[in-house]
């Protein structure tokens, strides 16, 4: 399903919104950097710079992947290492 | 625009807020068992959640002229107690009879453990056996992916369920489309700082389109928005939408789902 929208109306429209969220960022990198000691050993801090980077990246699911990024991996062998059954597969 | 809040913690919000969802467009509100905010002392506790959720609560949405619905279970946050879990899974059937029961909800993973796991196969095996409709609860933040993932195992792993009598809530970018390519019923909730803005909840319906979605406010005694429904109408209608695809997702879907409850009764306005 398309969106109802052109992607020039998309930008006249939300330019400012998108704007204000992107200083946020900035501002907040700014914060940490301001701060007392040294978060850049911290993969949490890793973490949002790769995300950062990850808005440059092109295709139309930035946010799957953005939402991925911040996700603990699947591991599908979840039920043997738990001791789970399979609903009524015994 | 009439619409309907297929996930709301009514009991966590005030008569005033009935009054508001009514002014809103709201028709109906179905309301799962979840969480107080603190962990229950025994079965009891649950027997009286319960009473108040299909005795109360349907009489306090009615002076508003709102239609009440309720789902029944212990949560996924109080699953780690698994000899708790298991007596109040056995006193659900007490009140499945109820008018307005849906059916088991909202079951699901908080942290994605083994008990929580154990807890859920018991609702759902409870759900196949008095042949109830299911509401799900899929974790919150860095667990969601993982917890979605293992809540479609489950699910998929059981030649019982009917894949269309049950409803996957909480979605995201991330999982909304395992969800759906596995056949079932998916919801978007709403939330200030988690989950999804009205804003990714359009842009979802415009990825995936409206079939077997719902939006919700899922609102509670937490930070949250009990008219975040009509904030996602608003946006739709921002973005040129069509009112038959806005009335769809908010009100039609939620009542075609709704339907396949035996007791669903449902009073059009």
């Amino acid at each position: 399903m398309a969106t109802a929208r052109s992607a020039e109306q998309i930008l006249d429209e939300e330019f400012l919104t998108v704007r204000a969220k992107l200083l946020e960022v900035a501002a907040a990198f700014d914060r940490f950097d301001r701060g007392s000691g040294d978060v850049k050993a911290d993969p949490r801090h890793a973490t949002l710079v790769e995300a950062a980077g990850l808005l440059m990246t092109r295709g139309p699911d930035r946010a799957e992947r953005l939402q991925l990024l911040f996700s603990r991996e699947y591991e599908p062998g979840w039920r043997s290492e738990m001791g789970v059954r399979a609903g009524d597969q015994g | 625009m009439d619409y309907i809040d297929p996930h709301i913690h009514m009991v966590s919000r005030t008569t005033d807020d009935y009054r508001t969802l009514a002014q809103m467009g709201c028709v109906a509100v179905s309301e799962p068992a979840f969480w107080a905010g603190y962990d229950r002392g025994g079965v009891e506790g649950f027997r009286d959640y319960f009473e108040q959720l299909t005795a109360f609560e349907p009489k306090r949405a009615g002076w508003y002229g709102l239609q009440h619905y309720t789902w029944l279970c212990i949560n996924a946050k109080e699953a780690e107690d698994v000899q708790l879990s298991r007596e109040v899974i056995a006193m659900i059937p007490e009140f499945l009879e109820r008018p307005g029961v849906l059916g088991i909800g909202e079951i699901g993973l908080n942290k994605n453990t083994k008990n929580e796991a154990t807890v859920f196969l018991e609702h759902v095996d409870l759900a196949m056996r008095t042949g109830e409709l299911i509401l799900i609860h899929t974790p919150h933040l860095e667990d969601k992916h993982q917890g979605t993932r293992m809540i479609l195992d489950m699910l998929t792993g059981d030649s019982r369920i009917q894949r269309e009598r049950v409803l996957v809530d909480h979605v995201e970018e991330h999982t909304i489309r395992a969800v759906r390519e596995a056949g079932f019923w998916a919801g978007m909730t709403l939330y200030p700082t988690s989950k999804c803005t009205p804003e990714r909840a359009c842009d979802m319906v415009e990825v995936y389109g409206p079939d077997r979605l719902m939006v919700n406010s899922a609102g509670d005694w937490g930070p949250s928005k009990p008219t975040a429904v009509p904030d996602f109408i608003l946006e739709m209608r921002r973005r040129g939408h069509a009112e038959s695809l806005i009335r769809r997702v908010v009100y039609e879907n939620p009542l075609e789902f709704f339907a396949q409850c035996g007791r669903f009764e449902f009073t059009p306005r």
